[in-house]
């Protein structure tokens, strides 16, 4: 066995007094190993590794460092001891060079040319790739998390902790990554990974420890478990794994979209010349790296995008005949009546109103609705119980303030009002992003149901698996263009992962 | 690694939203916490006693009925101010124009006073001279809101810049007015009048009360249970959320600030015709930037700010009382008016975290 790098002992966080992010956790971390932090969202993992880098002080327990009790303040305490923590968002400066950022904060003694020259060592031995002079604002998510690391080792640490280090990689990106991580074990370092997807825990780490609910379920050897055990570990009872995936009947056109092309303020197309269909009883996923066009090809769609000349957006609905979407604007879109439901990926920043009770984001879009200066508040309050019995919101009422509400419930109520409206197209973006297992299958399911009432549903994943698994066709968006439109059922993770990443050449 | 070993001194921990209550108490407490501080601040550097100093305070400003009644009558001013604010505010528009958006009301309603005050009769004058003062308030708004809505200009920068317009303005009419080279206006319409506040249930300001009470309410309600109300609410907390709802952010962001400078025009009216009549750069007195605490200590509720405003300005008769009785000057009072707000607002962070010292074993103390 290693040498133990930290131990952690008695560990206990809480937040206000509800919440308790960290209940006597011990935890030993070895060098020349990685291991795997695996919990649902919420279990604790991040909190309990911030307590480490020094963001959060334990409210008690007792932290050794190499066999040495240690109180760490501050992030530069924990720098001190050889710890380093790259973060899911990452702290760098846009403006600035890899180089600049790396240097910022430190000594003078730090000179450029004994940084040039340590870095390019710290590339060669753990086989990086990176460019010093590289403005931030110029690289790939993958080269900023390249950056972070080399920034961390450049500061001397011995123990790497990465929160969700793969979570905006594609799988070729992944698989270099843990080239590296593999790299930096067999040097000796000792490397934590928080996450919660069990393939990756069962393809790099070493040990596993299973947070849930910020207690330590159990460590486990990779060898002597497997991907069932570790989710029951996880979710402390067994579930199954599958999505049901319905085939319907009578598909009937509803969205046709021809050469949609969306521009940015720079000028540059972030939705290039986007050509397809959408029917009825299917979920059409899109798959891409974020910041692929995704998230503006729907707001196009939803009339909060400009879109180019020559775009065509056709609604046709059974209801409500036919419309051309482009050069309306939102509020007519609802004006109209058309059934378009969007279920925007930023839920609280641009769906929900987080200030506001349930009933009050219920009547987001229909505030207008009834006669006079005054809001009708009965009919929203009465679809906010139903939305509540129905998705089993928790919230202690109907006018509290829905941003204090976690993560799964602030979707329920937002894909809750969504659905309400008897949708004839449900577009939604990232929909179990930051969910927990559990809440994620209510998701699923909520969409499966959509779709065998014959609503036309779209489904913004950034989980490949569950795009395989969920949808009847699979979209790729590269760089604004679509690079493949592929059958769910039959499509393989590495041929999307593939278009996701590689341009096809103009035919 | 000694330097390790430390612990930290005191720990913040943001806590739960504690109950109304628990809230209340808090206050009370800062509130005690203030004048047991300041009633050192009195023995020891002024060697005064301070039971009678806050004895004077009270009797400044509820002494007699005359000067209750001016107590009242600030009172209403301030929170009429501070009404304005709200609907600016909660849109996150940071109108810090309200001083020239009150002076630029006053101004029309001397202007009227005036030219008209003796020939049209008061009733009819009154209602002519509030529509034209809130809409003047509400023209000296629309500027930096049209930027905004359509360039998204910083609207603290060009509300206060526009004071200092409103003032360029006040003094020229001023001297314009003035006719016997004494650099004010003096009293408009001294014997007959005209244009000036009736008694109402044989109370002098009772007009005062009577508009500041109808102009709270209105806001309120507004605020609260009205569609425009709403999209304003929607705006202030996200605009992208307002988009995706269909909302017109700039036309929304147009109208509740042209609300709030008509309001706060309408106070200088109130000013000008209800209380001082007259107009001096110094009419509206810094209360558009005093009603700027009240907003905010009420969280932008018209209600809240009843009881906000009320105490500030019992504060401040409180303070002039104390300097004139014991010969204070001004700073010695301002000191004391200044540490009960302080305590005041510590008492919003101990709402909204709890402290604990010392070692890291011990148990969680009660929130």
């Amino acid at each position: 066995m290693n040498e133990i790098a930290i131990s952690m002992r008695g560990i206990n966080k809480r937040f206000g007094k509800k919440v308790i992010a960290n209940k006597d956790v011990d935890l030993d971390i070895y060098h020349g190993e990685i291991l795997s932090l695996l919990g649902e969202n919420g279990s604790g993992k991040t909190t309990l590794m911030n307590m480490l880098s020094g963001v959060y002080y334990p409210d008690s327990g007792e932290i050794l460092v190499d066999g040495k009790p240690v109180t760490i303040t501050s992030p530069k305490d924990a720098y001190d001891l050889g710890i380093g923590m790259i973060h899911q968002h990452f702290k760098l400066i846009d403006i600035f060079t890899a180089l600049e950022n790396i240097l910022i904060g430190l000594p003078k003694e730090n000179t450029e040319k004994k940084c040039r020259q340590e870095v390019g060592d710290i590339c060669q031995r753990y086989g990086f790739d990176m460019d010093l002079d590289k403005k931030v604002y110029d690289m790939t998510v993958s080269e900023k998390e390249t950056l972070e690391i080399v920034k961390t080792l450049y500061r001397g640490a011995k123990i790497l902790i990465l929160d969700e280090p793969t979570a905006v990689l594609t799988p070729q990106e992944i698989t270099r990554l843990f080239t590296i991580l593999r790299n930096m074990r067999d040097d000796g370092k000792a490397i934590v990974i928080i996450t919660h997807k069990l393939n990756e825990v069962m393809e790099i780490s070493d040990r596993i420890t299973v947070l849930r609910k910020g207690e330590n379920i159990g460590t486990v050897m990779k060898t002597e478990t497997d991907e069932q055990k570790l989710t029951e570990m996880m979710v402390g009872e067994k579930i199954t794994l599958d999505i049901a995936r319905d085939f319907v009947e009578n598909k009937a056109k509803r969205l046709e979209v021809k050469h949609l092309t969306v521009e940015n303020s720079d000028g540059k197309k972030v939705v290039d010349d986007v050509t397809f269909d959408l029917y009825s009883g299917e979920i059409l996923g899109i798959a891409g790296i974020s910041g692929s066009g995704q998230k503006e090809l729907l707001e196009a769609i939803m009339g909060l995008q400009k879109c180019d000349p020559g775009s065509s957006v056709i609604y046709n609905s059974t209801a409500h005949g036919v419309h051309e979407l482009v050069g309306l604007s939102t509020r007519q879109i609802i004006q109209y009546g058309l059934h378009l439901a969007f279920v925007p990926e930023d839920r609280l920043g641009m769906g929900l109103v987080g200030n506001m009770g349930m009933t009050d984001n219920v009547m987001l879009k229909r505030y207008r609705k009834g006669k006079g200066p005054f809001l009708h508040r009965r009919q929203p309050e009465a679809t906010a119980m139903k939305i509540k019995d129905e998705l089993e919101v928790v919230t202690p009422a109907l006018d509290y303030p829905v941003r204090r509400l976690s993560g799964g419930n602030v979707q329920k109520i937002l894909v809750g009002r969504e659905i309400n409206n008897k949708p004839t197209v449900l577009m939604t973006a990232y929909a179990v992003r930051g969910l927990d297992i559990n809440t994620s299958y209510a998701i699923y399911n909520l969409l499966n149901e959509q779709k065998k009432k014959g609503v036309a549903v779209i489904y913004v994943g950034e989980d490949l698996d569950v795009l395989l698994a969920l949808c009847d066709r699979i979209m790729v968006l590269c760089s604004g263009r679509m690079n493949g439109m592929l059958d769910g059922r039959t499509a393989e993770k590495e041929e999307v992962g593939y278009l996701m990443t590689h341009l096809k050449e103009e035919a | 690694m000694a330097e390790h070993t430390r612990e930290p001194l005191i720990r913040v921990r943001k806590k739960d939203e504690p109950a109304l209550l628990q809230k209340a108490a808090v206050i009370l407490a800062a509130v005690f916490c203030a004048l047991l501080v300041s009633a050192l601040f009195i023995y020891f550097v002024t060697k005064l006693d301070p039971v009678s100093v806050y004895t004077s305070m009270i009797k400044g400003a509820f002494g007699t009925s005359r000067r209750a009644w001016i107590t009242i009558r600030d009172t209403c001013l301030l929170l009429l101010i501070s009404v304005s604010l709200a609907p600016a505010f909660r849109m996150r528009f940071w109108n810090c124009g309200a001083e020239g958006q009150i002076l630029i009301g006053g101004l029309t309603t001397a202007a009227f006073m005036i030219y008209w005050g003796n020939k049209v009769p008061t009733a009819v004058l009154l209602l002519l001279m509030a529509a034209v003062s809130a809409l003047a308030g509400a023209l000296w708004s629309y500027l930096p809101a049209a930027f905004k809505a359509k360039y998204d200009t910083n609207e603290t920068l060009f509300t206060l810049m526009m004071n200092y317009v409103a003032i360029q303005f006040v003094e020229f009419f001023v001297d314009f007015w003035d006719k016997k080279r004494s650099h004010s206006v003096g009293v408009i319409n001294m014997n007959s009048q005209g244009g000036w506040f009736p008694q109402v249930g044989g109370l002098q300001y009772g007009l005062n009360v009577l508009i500041v009470i109808i102009v709270t309410v209105f806001i309120y309600v507004y605020m609260k249970y009205s569609k425009h109300g709403y999209e304003g609410a929607v705006v202030g907390e996200s605009v992208a959320t307002a988009k995706y709802a269909g909302i017109n952010v700039p036309k929304v962001i147009r109208k509740n600030v042209l609300l709030s400078g008509a309001i706060a025009g309408l106070a200088g009216f109130v000013e000008v015709a209800g209380i001082s009549h007259t107009i001096s750069k110094e009419t509206a007195g810094g209360r558009g930037f005093t009603a700027i605490i009240v907003c905010w200590l009420a969280k932008f509720n018209p209600l809240a700010m009843v009881i906000i405003s009320a105490f500030i300005v019992f504060l401040s008769k409180g303070a002039s009382q104390i300097s004139s009785d014991f010969g204070l000057n001004e700073y010695a009072s301002n000191i004391i008016t200044g540490i009960i707000l302080f305590f005041i607002l510590s008492a919003e962070f101990f709402n909204s975290y709890s402290i604990s010292f010392g070692h890291a074993g011990k148990e969680e103390p009660e929130a």
